[in-house]
């Protein structure tokens, strides 16, 4: 193509993104449609990749053609492999998307639109694919070395132990916060459960059909699977309809918190994958083909949003969780924007596929541009709505009452004019008894996601059934996460306690198994339970302890990475990683310090705790929440440490590299030139 | 059409990779198994092992 042509394209892309963006930042009064939001971001991830990240590849990384990835020189067909580069883009893909990238934009819509959407885009043009970019090379450079032991050599003992401790405060924290989601989405929801109960027979069936029938068969056993859980959800309907079944599966919410942890502890602790892994791989068709769909439907139907471009809620007086705009819309999105949890993915599996190092660009920065647009898909779910049902939906009993009359005259009160009739009509339609004080972001995503489905295909009618498909979906997504995240967790403490005990650190010893699984389960069992009794839905607590927990790994992730690019020589271009890394401390620093002292009871765990001491008598009950108060506040104390402890040792390491106190040498391992070095790049 | 037959046939690796498929193939490739009930026992115990398998994000 002639570059005259060229720099047209690409001026015109910039005119029209710089449109969009202009469009949804400055419309005031008028709603305005969803397409907005998609163009926005397909340009702004254009420009991105195309100049932003080509910088970085040429200037800051100098991406090496000539030089062989460990997937080819240490390929052993079976973790290292060298794989086309589309193949690899699908397979992290694959691993980065979580529930995340969904719950958070329809959390954070609760200040309208508008600072979830720039922040999902310049979150991850400039912070979150620059990570996932820079990681995934570092790694690939490496060996294919974890973020952790990176840490360790590039940056120092204490780099090491911080990644470590961050790594299984997010895990923990994330199981906790996910399961609660799966536990609002399904309580007093017989089809829901219904449906969800059916995918332990589907995916045994499934394991056997792989076992017995055609073992490998994976794609053609998910096909089966999931055509057997869109009859499980269709069963759903009757089971709900059946007063004698939908008793059994009509579950509260402490009672299925206690089976999710029953679940959890069995996923780690017993030989299971005849239906873990059938699970997983059922979850992952599903999540493939369910965000394909949304993203048809959402440019099939081209919506209007109904939320305006901000709320009222951004002075922090929002109910779905309390604080300002600054910092919580930042951390409340961290999937879909910038997230550290990637950072794991991307010196994990992902870099001993890599075939060529500059195949790394293209996997790294685009899979989560792809992620970012999945984050932008949930806003738009969740913007769809009218203001009034989505607070309504996501609102606590312990902010808009639990009687119907008191949440829709305390939502419209607030400025967003919803009626019981219409709550209950819509409920009538997703085949739900009540969909008040569903907190979690899942249900609104679901309603949302419902929605746009059936207004591209099925028309109304289908409504309940895409309602439930989207609960099943996200639920069957989450407990995948669940039982993984279980597993690593444990393997991971088995590790760190065979240092003190060899046995411990055996994956095959059982009691050491069943040990370190009860801890983990435990754990974030604890916080579940804490999340289940809490009159304020628990989302409120724990969200942004995930957020806080998931932007540390993120600051561990850009310290090391900011500390290798220092000892490359390349000190001049190292703002690339400084700014996405100054903004996330200030954001952490800021978020942490509100949630443990905010003079505020909503926001702050202390003042939440006298207030509490000083509303009522002594009791059991309000013990336990003060108890609560104070653990959360302990954890938010230990995480924002960790971040100041990382902080200054790398900045000690930068000054000693960078005043010539200590050399600047990076653990690469040495060139060897590639054999695919004449392919196309 | 042969590069729709390209774009179809780099979709369907991606999918043989991320379901595993083409795990187990290099796994029989490398093992001289013949595809079987117990290759594939093997082949799944071996993918339980590796500790960062099946590591999802959030």
């Amino acid at each position: 193509m002639p570059k005259p042509l060229r720099i047209l394209i690409w001026l015109a892309v910039a005119i029209l993104g710089a449109l969009a963006v202009a469009t949804i930042a400055l419309h005031r009064g008028e709603q305005i449609n969803a397409m907005w939001l998609v163009v926005a971001a397909f340009c702004s991830y254009a420009l991105g990749y195309r100049f932003y990240s080509k910088f970085i590849a040429a200037k800051v990384l100098a991406l090496d053609g000539q030089r062989a990835t460990p997937a080819e020189r240490l390929d052993n067909g079976r973790d290292f492999v060298p794989t086309n580069k589309w193949v690899v883009f699908g397979h992290h893909f694959a691993a980065i998307a979580g529930p995340g990238p969904l719950v958070g934009p329809v959390l954070a819509a609760q200040f309208g639109y508008l600072p979830g959407t720039l922040w999902v885009l310049a979150g991850a043009v400039f912070g979150g694919c620059v990570q996932d970019f820079v990681i995934l090379l570092f790694s690939v450079r490496r060996d294919g070395k974890s973020l952790t032991e990176m840490a360790r050599e590039e940056g120092g003992r204490l780099g090491g132990v911080v990644a470590y401790v961050a790594i299984i405060s997010i895990i923990v924290i994330l199981l906790a916060v996910a399961a609660l989601i799966v536990v609002n989405a399904l309580k007093a929801s017989p089809w829901g459960a219904f449906t969800i109960a059916m995918t332990i027979p589907i995916a045994l069936l499934m394991g056997l059909y792989l076992r017995r029938l055609r073992p490998g068969k994976v794609l053609e056993v998910s096909v089966l699977g999931f055509i057997l859980v869109m009859l499980a959800i269709w069963g759903g309907q009757w089971a709900s309809q059946t007063p004698s079944v939908a008793q059994w599966f009509t579950l509260s919410a402490p009672t299925l918190a206690i089976l999710i942890i029953v679940y959890g502890f069995a996923a780690s602790a017993l030989p299971v994958w005849l239906l873990l892994t059938p699970r997983d791989y059922l979850s992952t068709f599903v999540k493939l083909g369910t965000i394909t769909l949304l993203a048809l439907g959402i440019i099939a139907l081209h919506p209007t949003l109904h939320m305006p471009p901000l709320t009222r809620f951004i002075d922090g007086s929002g109910p779905v969780f309390a604080g300002k705009v600054f910092p919580f819309a930042f951390i409340t999105i961290a999937c879909g924007a910038i997230s550290g949890f990637h950072a794991l993915i991307s010196s994990g599996t992902t870099p001993k596929l890599i075939r060529r190092e500059i195949e790394t660009r293209m996997v790294g920065y685009g899979a989560m541009m792809a992620e970012s647009m999945v984050a932008i898909m949930a806003t738009i779910a969740a913007c769809v709505l009218q203001p009034g049902i989505y607070f309504a939906i996501n609102s606590p009993a312990g902010i808009v009452g639990k009687a119907p009359a008191a949440a829709v005259a305390t939502i419209s009160n607030w400025g967003f004019p919803v009626t019981a009739a219409e709550m209950q009509s819509l409920a009538h339609a997703v085949g739900e008894q009540t969909l008040y004080n569903r907190t979690g972001g899942a249900p609104a995503f679901a309603v949302g996601m419902a929605h746009i489905f059936s207004n591209s295909l099925g028309g109304q009618a289908l409504m309940a059934l895409w309602y439930h498909f989207a609960i099943m979906f996200e639920a069957l997504f989450i407990l995948t996460v669940l039982d993984a995240g279980t597993r690593v967790g444990r393997f991971m403490l088995q590790d760190a306690l065979g240092h003190a005990w060899k046995p411990l650190g055996r994956t095959s010893w059982y009691p050491s198994i069943l040990a370190t699984s009860a801890l983990i389960v435990c754990a974030w069992g604890y916080f579940l339970w804490q999340g289940v009794k809490d009159p304020l839905g628990g989302i409120n607590s724990l969200w942004p302890l995930f957020g806080i927990a998931n932007q540390l790994l993120a600051t561990v992730a850009l310290c090391v990475a900011t500390t290798i690019i220092i000892k490359m020589g390349k000190a001049r271009y190292a703002g690339v990683m400084l700014a996405p890394l100054v903004w996330l401390v200030s954001v952490t620093f800021t978020a942490s310090w509100h949630k443990m002292f905010d003079p505020n009871p909503r926001i702050g765990f202390l003042a939440h705790a006298r207030q509490l001491t000083s509303s009522a008598g002594p009791s059991h009950e309000l013990s336990r929440l003060i108890f609560n108060d104070r653990l959360d506040t302990f954890v938010t104390g230990i995480l924002i440490c960790m971040v100041a402890l990382i902080l200054m040792e790398s900045a000690w390491e930068w000054a000693r590299v960078l005043s010539g106190h200590k050399a600047a040498r990076v653990k690469e391992v040495p060139f060897v030139p590639t054999r695919f070095a004449e392919e196309q790049g | 059409m042969i590069r729709m037959r390209q774009i179809i046939g780099i979709l369907v690796s991606a999918l043989r990779e991320i379901f595993d498929e083409s795990a187990y193939a290099r796994f029989l490739s490398r093992t001289q198994l013949p595809p079987s009930r117990e290759a594939y026992a093997v082949f799944r115990r071996e993918q339980e092992a590796m500790k960062v398998h099946g590591l999802r994000c959030c």
